[in-house]
């Protein structure tokens, strides 16, 4: 029987190539998660329904798997009942049947590497063709054979030294990997790019902070831009129609110190739609000008389509780290409407363009304003879920506020250049919810509360289900209509990951990972 | 996560993103790290204090109170158990997640190690009372009913062994007398009201989005799914502890006070 298996095993493997045109059409083959939020256009949803309002109570732990670091943030990717997840420079293959490795692959992190105020963490990897592709803590995109874990080749994306890392998962289009950058706290200067998913050699860089000469620089002062920081560290999404890359863009350098950047800080707390072909900027869209609380726009965006003024329209939407939700066109980044989603109290609401009417008492001082939400904002990187069937957005939110503090912080390179910091409110002032909002609207239709700001993603399923997880530890189901709890389980650690659904031998599981451990559950 | 039995606190932020500070052992201060150079000015705790509000405050809060960060406000730090250990530490960094300071001289490194030793214990200061005879009163009161000290009590309230490095004797002499106004960070005092009308009062020991764990003043542990209660009541500003006020003389509290003050852990 081993033996049988083994021999499958192998064949499985064998087979496993990934051409675009398979993630294109991802709903042809529901059972496979073949990118970060298993569809280019960043819906982390599920067309499999195995698993259902009716039997998710049901649901069993089928294996678990260790992680040799905490804190584990991945999101796998699922080729034909084969999971490929990743550590911080490390990235295994595992077998969906047994939970056993299949492959393991890791590179050591240099000695003098230093996360500058973000996780020792990786988010994920790419699939594309016969490679997966995983991005490392001190630079490096590195391709590995499917089938193997050997590396086909690495290629260095930027100098550790200087505070940049990568922890995101890398993005695969068509023939290109797009990666981005963290060290929003190190002041860098942050940057897109694009490598050729054959060779490694690079395609194109965009620089979220525009140079001398570029549109948007007129934006920064003397030589702030050269520390203006606009880290990339979440994926993006895709439109392979329009060919239009779509990234979030962090917050500027210093965090919470704005007196020494004046102006808007372009493309800082941006979304960026940048053309496929070349990295060229084709619009952008400024959530928050001038932001001095942390809010990066770091955030998965959704793409849907819908019916807007009796027209159809292409269309891009964001739970904001700054507590707004927004909608806008993604043909050329027009607003389209925006509302609050959780409690804020440093805008007094958008203008008819979608830039925030700032409020009295909402930016940090020397002596510390209270203000919501804090630093690590409504919600985070965690992804939220568009599903198609609800026409809602399920989105992690965290209801916690902070005293926002400033200081002049000098630049050194490779050192922390935050400028402030803040003091979170104690954690029984701060509660999380799932919050799902009219995704053309952003009006809310349901909540179900939780006892903490979470930091768990969230996955909806054709099932009529929405899971996710506590930062308690807690991995659940809610009924995707009204939010009812139907079925939940204690991990045993802090959920600070993505959900993802997929198919072995046919049958639906979903996995997430908690803490070092890697859970799988099927019925 | 935590389970009841043998949690002493909860829903601490998880979120270390940076600067596990104090999570590993302490490295003796290495001959070998390149600082700056040294000034021969003596280590100043208030220079120590501007310095670690500029470089450490982002993680760990504007007066070491914690944030994406761990709480620095703790009588002893776990994993530098010296203040040469703290300042290897600060100068070296804790890889990966927690920066070291190296574009900081010796000296300030030595302020700001000094600075931040001063956030977990309050000073010692001279109190009117008798420590010796305190203990007496902390006997007679029945204190060790609920709390233990040096290992010896019951387990119910908190633990003063080094209640005298975390609390002033004001404070102190506060908590004997208005406990309600003193309650510590993370102490929930509940309430679940059963679907049967029936009610458990205890202290919190444990809670997620679904579930709470509770230890009554008995000491014995309860664990409710919230969806099966009528009612979870969160009695803010509520202690079981009562008030000394009127039980004990003023020489008395003067004295169970000087006792407690001079509760500073193990040497």
């Amino acid at each position: 029987m081993r033996r049988l298996v083994m021999v499958f095993l192998s064949a499985s493997i064998a087979s496993a190539q990934v051409p675009f045109t398979r993630i294109v059409n991802a709903d042809n083959e529901p059972g496979n998660w073949l990118t970060y939020s298993r569809t280019l256009d960043g819906h982390r949803y599920s067309p499999l329904s195995e698993i259902n309002a009716q039997n998710v109570s049901n649901l069993r732990v089928k294996w678990a798997y260790q992680f040799a670091n905490p804190r584990t943030e991945v999101s796998p990717i699922v080729v034909d009942g084969i999971l490929y997840v990743t550590g911080p420079n490390s990235a295994a293959a595992i077998d969906g049947r047994s939970g056993n490795s299949l492959w393991q692959w890791s590179r050591p992190v240099p000695h003098d590497f230093v996360s500058v105020l973000f996780g020792h963490t990786n988010r994920g990897a790419a699939v594309l063709d016969d490679k997966l592709f995983v991005a490392t803590l001190d630079g490096y995109l590195v391709a590995l054979d499917l089938k193997s874990g050997t590396e086909r080749w690495s290629t260095r994306v930027l100098d550790y030294k200087l505070g940049y890392s990568m922890t995101m998962a890398p993005l695969a289009i068509d023939g290109k990997v797009v990666v981005g950058v963290s060290g929003g706290e190190a002041g860098i200067r942050g940057f897109v790019d694009a490598y050729d998913a054959r060779t490694g050699k690079q395609a194109w860089r965009f620089y979220t902070i525009p140079g001398p000469g570029e549109p948007g620089h007129e934006t920064w002062s003397g030589g702030d831009w050269k520390t203006g920081g606009g880290a990339t560290w979440v994926t993006g999404a895709y439109d392979p129609e329009l060919k239009l890359v779509y990234w979030g863009v962090g917050n500027p350098g210093p965090d919470w110190n704005g007196d020494v950047r004046p102006g808007d800080n372009l493309y800082t707390c941006s979304f960026v739609a940048l053309d496929a072909d070349t990295g060229k900027l084709r619009w952008h869209f400024q959530f928050t000008p001038h932001d001095t609380h942390d809010w990066d726009a770091t955030h998965v965006p959704i793409l849907f389509d819908a019916v807007v003024s009796g027209q159809k329209r292409k269309l891009i939407s964001i739970a904001n780290r700054n507590a707004f939700y927004y909608v806008l066109d993604r043909t050329n980044g027009q607003f389209i409407t925006g509302r609050p989603y959780a409690k804020q109290t440093w805008a007094l609401g958008l203008d008819a363009g979608g830039r925030p009417i700032t409020a009295p008492n909402g930016q940090p001082t020397e002596e510390g304003a209270l203000i919501w939400p804090n630093a690590n904002g409504a919600t985070v990187w965690m992804s939220p879920s568009y599903s198609p069937q609800t026409g809602l957005v399920y989105v992690p939110v965290r209801e916690i506020g902070a005293t926002y503090f400033k200081r002049n912080t000098p630049y050194r390179a490779g050192g922390m250049f935050a400028g402030g910091g803040e003091n979170e409110l104690s954690p029984d002032d701060s509660w999380g919810a799932i919050r799902a909002l009219q995704a053309g609207t952003g009006e809310m239709r349901w909540e179900f509360k939780l006892l903490s700001p979470p930091w768990a993603g969230v996955l909806s399923t054709a099932g009529g289900l929405v899971f996710s997880g506590s930062d308690e530890g807690n991995f659940y189901a809610l009924d995707a209509q009204s939010g009812k709890p139907l079925w939940d389980f204690q991990t045993g650690g802090s959920i600070a990951a993505n959900p993802v659904s997929f198919t072995v031998d046919g049958h639906q599981c979903i996995a997430i990972a908690a803490d070092r451990v890697l859970y799988v559950f099927a019925l | 996560m935590s389970r009841y039995g043998f949690v002493t606190c909860m829903r601490l932020p998880t979120v270390v993103l940076c600067a596990v500070l104090l999570c590993l052992g302490a490295s003796s201060w290495n001959s070998s790290t390149v600082r700056g150079q040294t000034t021969g000015v003596r280590p100043d705790p208030v220079v120590g204090k501007k310095l670690f509000q500029e470089h450490c405050s982002a993680c760990h809060g504007l007066e070491g109170g914690g944030g994406r960060g761990p709480s620095l406000q703790t009588p002893r730090l776990k994993h530098a158990s010296d203040e040469n250990g703290l300042k290897a530490l600060i100068g070296n960094g804790i890889s990966p997640e927690m920066p070291g300071a190296w574009y900081l001289t010796d000296d300030e490194i030595a302020s700001v190690a000094g600075y931040v030793l001063t956030l977990g214990s309050v000073p010692r200061e001279k109190v009117p009372g008798d420590a010796t005879h305190g203990a007496s009163v902390y006997a007679q009161a029945n204190c060790g009913m609920c709390h233990t000290l040096a290992g010896q009590g019951s387990g119910v309230g908190p633990d003063l062994t080094e209640v005298g490095a975390r609390r002033g004797a004001t404070q102190l002499r506060q908590t004997l007398q208005h406990p309600e106004r003193t309650i510590p960070d993370g102490f929930m005092f509940v309430e679940a009201v059963l679907s049967s009308g029936d009610s458990i009062q205890g202290v919190r020991m444990n809670e997620d989005s679904f579930s709470i764990q509770i230890r009554d003043l008995s000491g014995r542990f309860y664990s409710f799914r919230k969806a099966d209660l009528k009612e979870l009541k969160k009695l803010r500003g509520v202690t079981p502890m009562p008030s000394y006020e009127s039980g004990l003389s003023a020489t008395e509290l003067d004295d169970l006070v000087a006792y407690l003050a001079a509760q500073r852990g193990p040497s």
